[in-house]
């Protein structure tokens, strides 16, 4: 006879706020942004009341999958600097609080995109959340250097949930955006592990300084870029945005590919890296930025008495 | 021997009866609290959780309303 011994269950202590940091709140403000481009950029109208039930479901669908991320990964988040404070491995909230949470959300996001906006928003956001928990989260990011390139693109697809809101179809123009936010997102990442690489290879998390070593990740940050410059530039070239956001574009771009040759030349410490990495988020903000300000310019215009 | 016996089975339905009355009596007594009690932390965590899950199906409510009276009867309509 087998003898069980059940542990009894501590009541919860987690506030509001360690909820709200399950979500990833920074991850969740820029996918937001970009499904906001991506749903202002669209061709017709949508009404505002539709067009901000998507977002709130796109930031709540955001938010599940960074829960789950959170759940999943709680025992190597206790090893790194970086997220030893998080909810789960701070002690502030049990794994399965953490994986109800996220998967009530998942749920509730879809279903309510489906419901009150169109199902193929809805369809794209479930897929995004898979990929991002699945094939990222549990699959990729302990396997392999490449985890962050393939996982890129569940941070790339919001402009064309955001697409697909507005127009219930997927076009050329969100998927470029999709295309954009890709190819940035290796350099952007790398760039962090270069300077977060003892935090990496405590984990075991394969990223590429550990497994390739800091002058190869150098490099393929500069690789990266010299696709991304171009890229960024191509929805003016293409006539999809206006010579503002060509002009923008062109000189971010070059900022970008500069700090990537400092990154590629710097011997000792890290400051490029720091730098390339945050240059890199205001790079994909003004990008996205100037793809709102033409719209809404154009739309002006537009307006303007003859 | 049989009256020794009979005096045993007496005591022992007196005894009963006597469990049976006090039971009865302590149904009507405050029975002492039992099972986990909650710190003064753990009670403002769940009161917190507990209006930010109101809010929340507030929210959703609101939303549906709204959105209903935007798209109009065919709310639910979503031809592929």
């Amino acid at each position: 006879m087998s003898v069980t011994t059940v542990t009894p269950v501590e009541p919860s202590i987690a506030g509001v706020g360690d909820y709200i940091e399950l979500m990833k709140p920074r991850v969740m403000s820029l996918v937001v942004f970009t499904a906001f481009v991506g749903l202002v950029i669209a061709p017709g109208h949508l009404h505002p009341v539709i067009g901000l039930t998507a977002l709130i479901c796109i930031a709540v669908g955001a938010g599940a999958a960074g829960a789950l991320n959170m759940w999943y990964d709680a025992d190597i988040d206790a090893l790194m600097a970086r997220t030893a404070a998080r909810p789960i491995p701070g002690g502030r909230l049990a794994p399965g609080e953490a994986l109800a949470f996220g998967l009530t959300l998942a749920v509730g996001s879809v279903v309510v995109l489906g419901l009150l906006v169109n199902l193929i928003a809805a369809a794209l956001l479930a897929g995004t959340i898979a990929f991002y928990v699945i094939i990222y989260t549990m699959w990729l990011k302990r396997r392999t250097p490449l985890n962050i390139v393939i996982g890129g693109a569940a941070g790339a697809l919001p402009p064309i949930i955001g697409w697909a809101a507005a127009t219930e179809s997927v076009a050329i123009e969100p998927i470029l955006l999709f295309l954009i936010i890709f190819c940035w997102t290796p350099p952007h990442f790398w760039a962090l592990s270069l300077y977060r690489a003892e935090d990496y290879a405590r984990a075991g998390v394969p990223m590429l300084p550990v497994v390739a070593g800091e002058a190869e990740t150098r490099r393929r940050i500069l690789l990266y870029t010299l696709f991304l410059a171009p890229l960024g530039v191509a929805p003016w070239l293409l006539g999809y945005a206006g010579a503002l956001y060509g002009v923008v574009a062109l000189a971010a771009g070059a900022a970008l590919i500069a700090l990537a040759l400092r990154v590629r030349a710097e011997q000792r410490g890290h400051a490029a890296s720091k730098q390339m990495f945050a240059f890199s988020i205001l790079y994909l903000f003004l990008l996205f930025a100037m793809l709102l300000v033409d719209r809404m310019s154009a739309g002006l215009i537009g307006h303007l008495p003859a | 021997m049989r009256l020794g016996g009979m005096t045993i089975m007496n005591e022992a339905m007196t005894e009963a009866k006597n469990e049976a009355k006090n039971e009865a009596k302590n149904e009507h007594e405050p029975k002492p609290a039992t099972g986990i009690k909650l710190t003064e932390r753990q009670q403002r965590a769940r009161r917190a959780r507990s209006i930010a899950i109101a809010v929340s199906l507030g929210v959703l409510v609101v939303l549906f309303y709204i959105v209903t009276l935007v798209k109009g009867p065919a709310v639910l309509v979503r031809p592929l």
